[in-house]
């Protein structure tokens, strides 16, 4: 099955809110080898100038991948996931997240493209707070491999 | 730790280069923190059934580990405003580990919004890992 090109500037529903906490932070920046004490100490991140510890800047994937996942999953897209790489990926943040953020995201599809007998597909998800404060824009590009047939 | 000044910066400058290890269990706590199971970053029979030479970290690992380098140098890791790259190559995490090198050089500093680019570059064994990789910090 092609991925279907008519999708492009659809959006889809935003992600049921995430209550963002320290625990989360702490082992994100520890995989990451993040060690700024304001992803762990809630009073250095204070004396920086944040609400409490603050995510390293790429937490925001685990909620932007979490939005796509209605988009990368409906069957009408045409996606066969199995076939699907990485290929971009870009933040731009408005403000940090911290912990006690209620964090939701909203994908929409901003392209669809043919090359070389791959697809790329182009997403966008606004990231933000449960009450509409932007927190971060996701910009993601995949590519899903065509098949030998 | 306090963030840099913009003005203690200029474009020239480098950033490490700085050396961060990736085992199994560093792709473990990654895919449990950042929700991604896929199974070609954990399980090598898995990897292999796909065409690939065994388990390999997560591009957004990558891309993570290569964004607290850069973080780091900042001072303070809620200025990084921006992050993004291609991913060019996977980096393959055997049985007994690997690792990264992650340098950056400052491109361009606007002492007017104390916006700071900074090209990284992240490498694997002597290869490129991250194509047009840019981090973006804001300094006072």
């Amino acid at each position: 099955m092609a991925v279907n090109p008519d999708f492009v500037g659809r959006s889809y529903p935003s992600t049921e809110p995430y209550a963002v906490d320290a625990a989360l932070i702490a082992s994100f920046a520890a995989a990451v080898g993040a060690h700024d004490p304001v992803h762990t100490d809630a009073e250095a991140a204070r004396a920086a100038g944040y609400a409490d510890v603050v995510a390293p800047p790429t937490l925001v994937v685990r909620f932007s991948q979490e939005a796509e996942r209605a988009y990368v999953t409906d069957p009408d897209a045409g996606i066969d996931y199995t076939r699907v790489v990485h290929g971009e990926q870009r933040f731009v943040h408005h403000r940090p997240i911290t912990a006690g953020d209620e964090v939701t995201g909203t994908t929409t599809v901003d392209a669809v493209r043919q090359a070389g007998g791959h697809a790329m597909i182009t997403t966008r998800t606004e990231i933000s707070t449960a009450s509409g404060e932007a927190l971060a824009t996701s910009m993601s590009t995949i590519v899903v491999r065509g098949g030998e047939d | 730790m306090a963030a840099r000044r913009v003005t203690e910066v200029a474009v020239g400058d480098v950033i490490g280069p700085v050396t961060v290890p990736v085992t199994r269990a560093t792709l473990a706590a990654y895919a449990e923190a950042s929700g991604d199971q896929n199974p070609i970053h954990q399980d090598e029979d898995f990897a292999r059934s796909v065409g690939l030479p065994d388990v390999i970290a997560h591009g957004m690992w990558t891309l993570g580990a290569s964004g607290s380098v850069v973080a780091d140098w900042a001072g303070d890791a809620g200025r990084v405003v921006e992050l993004g790259t291609r991913f060019t190559k996977p980096v393959v995490v055997p049985v007994g580990g690997s690792e990264i090198v992650v340098e950056g050089a400052v491109k361009a500093v606007d002492a007017g919004s104390g916006r700071v680019t900074v090209d990284v570059t992240t490498t694997c064994e002597g290869e490129k890992v991250l194509g047009r990789c840019v981090a973006v910090v804001r300094l006072d």
